[in-house]
């Protein structure tokens, strides 16, 4: 780590040029870069798995690969874009970056454990990799027993001694983040001063580290019974196939919520400084992050209404789901409710934050169908699932993380991008992704399930019209590769706060100096001071 | 004979700051060791309320005696062990150095006495997919017993072995005369994580081999 | 297909519940989603940036309680909204999940990857299953190997099936007619295959069917077969010299176990009776009985269920 010396005046980007001193880094921002890096080429790598299983998904019979090839496909999908995506993508990548800006820190409070997270993070990353190259898994990313532990044949170990290990990365960042936000807060920075995104940091690291946990010792559990052939969820010893479930959806619905809520966090800054309003009601938004990240671990029922689970489980999971929703309804309206009166601006991360917010009113409302025990008797384990999830999790929270990007990259690089470019990239996204996933909702209902390569004909239509959308989203997600790397070379140099936000991460330099600030910031304002600052202006 | 200034990372503004983060940091850690262990625990609750006469057959078999060695060994450990972090606060290596070289030296015991368990369970073909052997209808959750008794054990018995690798390490830092009152907190924090191995034994203990024994 | 379908037929009594439910809230999420939408895209335009907007709201405290008000008003309402449902949706799912008492039942063994399907009268189908129209039937299900699921999209029904254990859905159709059925558990390699048809049938054809494809015993009575070639008559007889639980009218009944449980006599407890016969002893009975596992089959067990069930107690008249 650099010494702090006044006056060092290079940026952390160009403190040094060798790789060694990027792989032997102990700078949460360049950290955040070796993260950024390695999560967009596991992007592609799932990305790509989802445009063959479109692709295939043209036809009822499964013509371009054979069934068991896409049951691999579609287990490595959803194995690496959970894990290795949308876990790490925004507290791994901006988080990183951010929080000790945002606090008005030097860097994180453990900024060894911090990079040995990526390393983590990487070595989790090859065993998944390997297990692809070497034939890939067919469990599903969900590895049900007893098909995962006693009847798969496939790179089952592989694959989840990667997940394994990746899990580690998350519960060290996360635990980083807790320790950080604690001690490590400027001067006048109260817990009600914070940046809405740091709230978000904070209540994704309480999931991270509580629940990540489960996930790991539950996957020994299937790992030791899937190389032994004996365990506590084989039925024919007495064992409950049923355990396994409850165990990972104890981890794996909090995670879900570890995906959002820092979405969540992104779109209230960008929406603040766009709307150029103080976010409405600003303490329900930081209560509401908290209250996600708690009731979030008393709903993993809700994935086991069919299950074999009883009536009685069911309900009580039905009422905690239908409880734990309130909370995002609240912020829906609240980022709506910003807007009112702001003064506002559509530039590229303005449309990804509002593209976030139509689109996951959409996924949550969709929420409300599958928590209605009744009516997900039908819905359970169709494509209506499938939609659901994905208007959360990519309409949701990938158009935040691009927005997130977007925001910040001028303070990351220190390079403007073109608007223009980037603002076709979000409207392509957007409509891409409806017309991807908005069918899926109707032939779910029509009860085509999931994880099927074979469909009956009547299908077909809103097949065809799901994977002519995902040719258009794909496009969405490779533009921005074009015109951000271009930027790099060629943007125009940027301002220390290009888009006049607020926030300790823009009183600094783009990109910023090594150790962040040259002097600690203390902090008089309330957050968001947009409105003060226009009626000040007049 | 106390050291130089404690060190201060650069992060940190100052020494209470540089504390304060590593206290929280440890308890946040041992959070999670807790729900690590949770999920075994949840796992044999489960399994044992829906088996419970074999997993008392089960429970009968285990060597009860030299788990009760170890559950001597280990608190005797942890004692040791805050003796140690006291010795340290009180900037007393040479009596730091030796309770640690105690706790390290029990712990070993520990992990001894785990060795000659896990022989005699050998011994007595108690060993799930090796040559596990019981007779009667039951044979298959009886093994299960087994199959959950080798995990849990063999899981904390890994945490006591990086614990004292750990504090072996904290010991040669001990003895050369890292610490003061001004500056012990990795004996601190290693001490905290062994309280934790141990009461995790002490859940250990009577779920696996007291409950149903007689 | 000609014309385009968005719903799925309703084939059963409990489809336009769940129908209505569905449409209650598409009704109300687009109602939500495009009053969201369209004050965002309002919003968007009438305080655009260059607009003559007005000031931005004060700051002062009664500004503040108005706008928490606003706030407790639009999380209370949802609120509402939600329990609501709930509570509609829930009483939809336990009338979806209760059998009726006058269902007959039928048996279904899944396995990678197909079905299995028994009838008590001894037919056998694989990936079809014939059902009166109009009539209330249960399926009783296991799984031999992972598990599946058995789901009916016309009926509304969908049930996991389990190796270890029996699952149960019922449905009453409501016309006749094919209806797809689906595996919609992930279960291996041919999951997607593991499709079949239901056939609904007026009782005249059904009762055809019965007759055209009639095996020489009923379940019950293969059964009973099946229950003296494993030797369970030697013990659970009225000449036994070992001390065994006689099974005369045992189904439904509750049990007392030693271990000081009660439980219901039901296909579950007969079947670990058979396969972990530790786990469930009754009271004033020894743990001897030996474990059948790989020597019954899922089809077998079912076959024996039928028959105890078939049992009547002593007093109530002639076994079968």
């Amino acid at each position: 780590m650099s010494s702090v010396s006044l006056g060092h005046q290079e940026n952390y980007l160009a403190a040094d040029f060798r790789l060694w001193s990027w792989l032997t880094t102990l700078d949460h921002k360049r950290i955040a870069i070796l993260y950024t890096v390695s999560i967009t080429l596991l992007f592609f790598i799932g990305g790509s798995a989802a445009a063959l299983i479109r692709l295939d998904l043209l036809t009822p019979h499964s013509e371009l690969v054979s069934i068991e090839t896409y049951n691999k496909l579609f287990t490595m999908h959803g194995v690496i874009m959970v894990w290795f995506f949308l876990i790490p993508s925004i507290p791994a990548t901006l988080g990183n970056f951010l929080v000790p800006l945002m606090i008005g820190a030097r860097d994180l409070a453990f900024p060894r454990l911090n990079l040995l997270s990526w390393y983590l993070y990487v070595i989790g990353a090859l065993f998944a990799i390997e297990s692809l190259i070497a034939g890939g898994v067919d469990t599903g990313w969900t590895f049900y027993t007893p098909f995962s532990t006693l009847f798969s044949n496939t790179h089952v170990f592989a694959a989840v001694t990667g997940v394994f290990i990746a899990g580690f990365s998350s519960i060290l960042t996360g635990l980083n983040f807790i320790v950080t936000i604690h001690e490590m807060r400027a001067p006048g920075l109260t817990w009600f001063r914070l940046p809405l995104f740091i709230w978000a940091m904070y209540a994704t690291s309480l999931i991270l580290v509580l629940a990540t946990p489960v996930l790991a010792m539950t996957l020994v559990l299937v790992t030791v019974e899937h190389l032994f052939r004996i365990g506590v969820f084989d039925p024919a010893l007495g064992g409950d196939p049923l355990l396994f479930q409850h165990l990972f959806w104890f981890y794996s619905h909090p995670a879900v919520y570890i995906m959002i809520v820092p979405a969540m966090g992104v779109a209230s800054e960008i929406i603040g400084c766009f709307a150029r309003n103080r976010i409405f009601g600003y303490r329900f938004m930081a209560y509401a992050m908290l209250a996600i990240a708690a009731f979030g671990f008393l709903v993993w029922g809700h994935h086991m209404f069919v299950s074999g689970q009883s009536a009685y489980a069911g309900t009580v999971f039905s009422l905690l789901t239908f409880l734990v929703s309130v909370p995002s309804a609240i912020k829906v309206f609240n980022w709506t409710a910003t807007l009112y009166k702001g003064r506002i601006s559509l530039e590229a991360p303005m449309l990804y934050a509002l593209g976030f917010v139509g689109l996951f009113t959409i996924g949550g409302l969709t929420g409300l169908f599958l928590a209605s025990l009744g009516l997900d008797v039908q819905l359970h384990d169709t494509y209506f699932v499938v939609a659901h999830f994905h208007y959360i999790m990519v309409g949701g929270a990938v158009m935040a993380f691009f927005g997130g990007i977007h925001f910040w990259w001028p303070k990351i690089t220190g390079r403007m991008y073109s608007d223009r470019w980037a603002r076709i990239a979000a409207i392509v996204t957007f409509i891409g992704f409806n017309l991807t996933f908005f069918p899926q909702f109707i032939v779910g209902y029509l009860g085509m399930p999931r994880r099927y390569p074979e469909y009956p004909p009547e299908f077909q239509i809103w097949n065809v019209l799901s994977s002519s959308g995902a040719i258009v989203l794909a496009f969405g997600y490779v533009l921005p590769l074009f015109y951000l790397f271009w930027s790099l070379r060629h943007g125009p140099r940027a301002p220390s706060n290009p888009w006049n936000a607020k926030g300790l991460e823009w009183q600094t330099s783009s990109p910023p100096l090594p150790e962040n600030f040259l002097r600690t910031p203390v902090v008089t304002e309330e957050p968001y001071a947009y409105a003060t600052q226009r009626s000040s202006d007049g | 004979m106390a050291s130089a200034a404690p060190p201060l990372a650069p992060q940190f503004d100052d020494v209470e700051q540089q504390r304060d983060a590593s206290k929280l940091g440890i308890w946040i850690f041992l959070a999670t060791e807790i729900l690590f262990f949770g999920v075994l625990f949840a796992a044999y609750a489960i399994t044992r309320v829906n088996h419970p006469a074999a997993f008392a057959a089960g429970s009968r078999l285990t060597d009860v005696s030299l788990a009760s060695i170890n559950t001597a060994v280990l608190l005797t450990s942890s004692l040791t062990m805050a003796l140690g972090v006291h010795a340290a606060q009180s900037g007393t290596p040479r009596a730091t150095v030796g309770w640690l070289a105690a706790t390290v030296a029990l712990g070993t015991a520990f992990l001894v006495v785990k060795a000659m368990e896990y022989r005699v369970d050998y011994i007595e073909h108690l060993v799930p997919t090796v040559n596990f052997f019981y007779p009667g209808p039951q044979s298959g959750q009886v093994e299960l017993f087994f199959y959950l008794y080798f995990v849990v054990t063999g899981v904390h018995a890994l945490h006591v072995f990086i614990g004292v690798a750990v504090i072996s390490v904290i010991a040669y830092m001990a003895w050369n005369n890292t610490f003061s009152p001004e500056y012990f907190t990795p004996v601190d924090l290693t001490g905290l994580y062994w309280h934790l191995v141990d009461i995790i034994w002490l859940f250990v203990y009577p779920l696996l081999y007291l409950i149903s024994r007689s | 297909m000609e014309h385009l379908e968005f719903f799925p037929q309703r084939a059963s009594s409990i489809a336009s519940t769940i129908d209505d439910i569905y449409f209650v809230w598409l009704g109300l999420s687009a109602i939500v989603a495009l009053a969201i939408g369209a004050l965002i895209v309002f919003f968007i335009i009438k305080y655009r940036k260059g607009s003559s907007s007005p000031q931005p709201a004060p700051d002062d405290p009664a500004h503040e309680r108005a706008m928490h008000r606003i706030e407790i008003t639009w999380t209370l309402i949802p609120l509402a909204i939600f329990l609501a449902m709930f509570a509609w949706s829930t009483r939809a799912y336990y009338e979806s999940v209760t059998v009726p008492p006058d269902a007959m039942p039928i048996y279904v063994v899944g396995k990678q990857w197909m079905w299995h399907i028994e009838h008590p009268g001894g037919q056998r189908e694989i990936n079809e299953l014939h059902v009166p129209l109009g009539r209330t039937i249960e399926l009783v299900m296991t799984s031999q190997d992972v598990i599946h699921s058995f789901s009916i999209p016309g009926f509304r029904v969908k049930q996991d099936v389990l190796p270890g254990r029996y699952t149960t859905l019922w449905f009453k159709t409501t016309r006749a007619g094919d209806f797809r059925w689906f595996c919609t558990q992930y279960c291996g390699t041919a999951h997607s295959q593991m499709i079949g048809r239901v056939v609904v049938m007026d009782a005249n054809d059904y009762s055809s069917w019965l007759v055209a494809t009639q095996t020489p015993g009923s379940m019950a009575e293969l059964g009973a077969a099946s229950f003296r070639q494993f030797g369970c008559s030697g013990c659970h007889s009225p000449n036994a010299t070992v001390h065994a639980p006689r099974l005369e009218g045992l189904f439904g009944t509750t049990v007392q176990l030693q271990d000081g449980r009660t439980v219901v006599a039901d296909e579950r407890f007969i079947r670990d009776s058979v396969f972990l016969p530790n786990k469930n002893v009754p009271q004033s009975y020894q743990p001897i009985m030996p474990s059948f596992r790989g020597q019954i089959d899922e089809q077998q067990m079912l076959e024996i269920i039928e028959y105890i069930k078939s049992l009547q107690s002593v007093s109530q008249g002639v076994t079968q």
